[in-house]
């Protein structure tokens, strides 16, 4: 039991919860024909109640996971599980219907007209009216939380923004706040706004699918499932006071302190690269740096459409304008986990750093 | 019971509320919705794919309940709560020990993290169902507009209770603005406004100050985030979403091409 907890621990460590829930992303979207079978989401959905249940008689796991304030996002987090299922596992039989040539499971019923009153109004009063049970009897439950009247002069530890912005305060360990708290969240709305103009593919409109339009669906569920709805779950379960990092079942010490040596990339480049002193001059110091990020921005789009079909494939699709907001936008989302592996596999802390002015990126 | 609703059915009361027979006809059926003003929301007949569980998973309906039901509780619990540094956190406690019957504060509390919850999956349909496509675009931009709003409206909410859990949670919320560039004082290119030497931008006019009226969370904040929590917000959001249902019916239902 001891070294099973100590495994999940080791597991949830960000570096491998990161990675672990990117290949598990990914490796559920390639095989998705056998892993969306009820068969297994069954046994998936029965080791998940055990493993939960167990973990319950952790201390540690059940002090957080039932605080009042996290019991939403365990509810979140089940809810997104099945929804992400059901949706993949309709996508899938679409898609087998549409290869054989007959109409999908929406395309079957689309064409019936029911009324409003009684279909869809007595379906609307049955939910309103699970859903007002469900509340009255989470709110007799449990308490909404109060915690001692404010005293500025006091601050807890660890300070969390409310738990749907953990997300974004866990991007913080990477980015300074002007990126992780201003333009980064600025660009999420900005990105979503500009979906339906940048997506040109006609097909996938009412029903669900993943063939008809793969990179559209990856895309999204990369975004909402790894960088947001699991972040939350690490910024709010997994990280403890100082903002260090706490496995399920390790106690929160409020005296733990991990040391962390983050270097600069002007520092990996003049002085352990060339061996020579920092330059006095801040633009040259930086140099390395600026280049590096103009680079990114500048030199791959172009390299996405001499080596990818399905960027040459958008281009043409999409034209200039489209295509090169489509794909800083896709460089702005994807600066996020390469600058992660970054820190954790080089510490590397800024690529360009200039303290003067608050420009780190 | 039945004979009871025949004979009302009968009254002059009743027929001047409803100009039709009980809906088990279709042409009463088709009355019912273009008479009532609530139900002439939707259409009179919809797809039958449109209405299945399954595929609607009901996110966007139970989003616009859970508004209602956070509009009634929390009126209700503007009759207890005064917005002051001296009285608010009081007058949480009053709710709790001394209210009949105190669970508007709950319900509030929960159907606000729920309602975060659902407008999420919400916008997770409405993606994998590809219902932003023409002619839906705008629509789908509206609802980014509400979701952003909701997440406001729950983090203006969450200063309300002025505890130790609110100040803070707040103060790191908005710690970020002071890093907004040219607009906080501690973003990138604030430093390069200056005017005869004088920094235009610093901690006591910076968009950080501006949100919340002083240099860190007090009663002004207390007070801004109330006004914006219980009127502001929710009279957009309001507007916006009737906008929104108004134009999934122009725009032919909830998805599918026209």
């Amino acid at each position: 039991m001891e070294a099973f907890k100590k495994l999940v621990n080791a597991l949830a460590n960000p570096t491998v919860y990161f990675i672990l829930t990117v290949v598990l992303l990914a490796g559920y979207l390639l095989f998705r024909k056998f892993l969306t079978k009820p068969a297994f989401a069954l046994a998936f959905l029965g080791f998940s109640v055990a493993f939960f249940c167990l973990s319950l008689t952790d201390p540690n796991f059940r002090e957080i996971v039932t605080k009042p304030d996290n019991v939403p996002i365990v509810i979140m987090l089940g809810l997104v599980l099945y929804l992400t299922w059901l949706s993949l596992r309709r996508a899938v039989l679409n898609d087998e219907m549409m290869k054989r040539g007959e109409p999908n499971l929406e395309a079957r019923e689309s064409k019936d007209r029911v009324f409003t009153w009684p279909d869809l109004v007595y379906t609307e009063l049955i939910c309103m009216v699970l859903c007002t049970i469900a509340l009255t009897v989470w709110s007799i439950e449990l308490g909404a939380p109060l915690e001692e009247p404010s005293a500025p002069a006091r601050t807890p530890n660890p300070s969390k923004a409310p738990w749907y912005f953990l997300g974004l305060q866990e991007m913080l360990v990477y980015y300074d706040p002007w990126i992780a708290g201003v333009v980064l969240p600025s660009l999420i709305i900005v990105g979503l706004m500009a979906v339906p103009y940048l997506d040109r593919n006609p097909k996938g409109n009412g029903y669900y699918t993943f063939e008809e339009r793969p990179f559209a669906v990856s895309f999204y569920l990369f975004g909402f499932l790894i960088l947001w709805v699991s972040l939350v779950v690490l910024g709010t379960f997994l990280r403890g006071p100082n903002w260090s990092f706490f496995g399920p079942f390790q106690r929160w010490d409020i005296h733990f302190l991990e040391p962390l040596v983050n270097v600069n990339l002007s520092e990996y480049f003049w002085v352990k690269g060339l061996g020579e002193p920092l330059p006095a001059s801040p633009l040259l110091r930086e140099l390395p740096g600026i280049l590096v990020v103009v680079g990114y921005f500048l030199l791959v789009p172009p390299l996405l459409l001499s080596v990818s079909k399905l960027f040459r494939g958008f281009f043409i699709e999409l034209g200039v304008a489209r295509y090169s907001t489509f794909v800083i936008l896709l460089l702005i989302e994807f600066s996020l986990p390469i600058k992660m592996v970054l820190r954790w596999t080089i510490n590397l802390k800024y690529i360009v750093s200039f303290p003067e002015f608050f420009f780190n990126i | 019971m039945a004979d009871l609703l025949t004979a009302l059915r009968k009254t002059q009361v009743w027929k001047s509320i409803f100009r039709h027979g009980p809906p088990n006809t279709t042409r009463n059926r088709t009355l019912v919705v273009l008479s009532n003003f609530f139900l002439h929301l939707h259409p009179v007949k919809v797809r039958k794919s449109g209405i299945r569980l399954s595929y609607t998973w009901c996110m966007g309906g139970l989003t616009f309940f859970l508004f209602l039901v956070e509009t009634i509780t929390g009126l209700l619990l503007m009759f207890y709560y005064r917005p002051t540094a001296e009285y608010a956190f009081q007058d949480i406690m009053a709710l709790r020990e001394h209210v009949a019957l105190g669970l508007m504060r709950e319900m509030h509390r929960w159907g606000a993290h729920a309602m975060v919850i659902t407008v999420w999956l919400h916008m997770y349909r409405v993606f994998l169902t590809g219902s932003y496509k023409p002619p839906r675009e705008f629509n789908w931009n509206v609802g980014v507009i509400l979701l952003v709003l909701t997440l406001l409206l729950s983090f203006t909410g969450y200063l309300l209770p002025w505890d130790q859990l609110a100040i803070w949670a707040v103060t790191v919320g908005t710690n970020m603005a002071r890093a907004t560039p040219l607009l906080g004082h501690e973003g990138p290119g604030a430093a390069f406004l200056t005017l005869g030497g004088v920094n235009l931008i610093h901690a006591g006019d910076d968009v950080r100050f501006a949100l919340l009226s002083g240099r860190f969370v007090g009663e002004a904040t207390l007070l801004r985030f109330y006004v914006l929590h219980c009127v502001g917000f929710p009279l957009v959001a309001a507007t916006l979403m009737a906008i929104h249902f108004w134009r999934v019916r122009k725009d032919g239902g909830i998805s599918g091409p026209l």
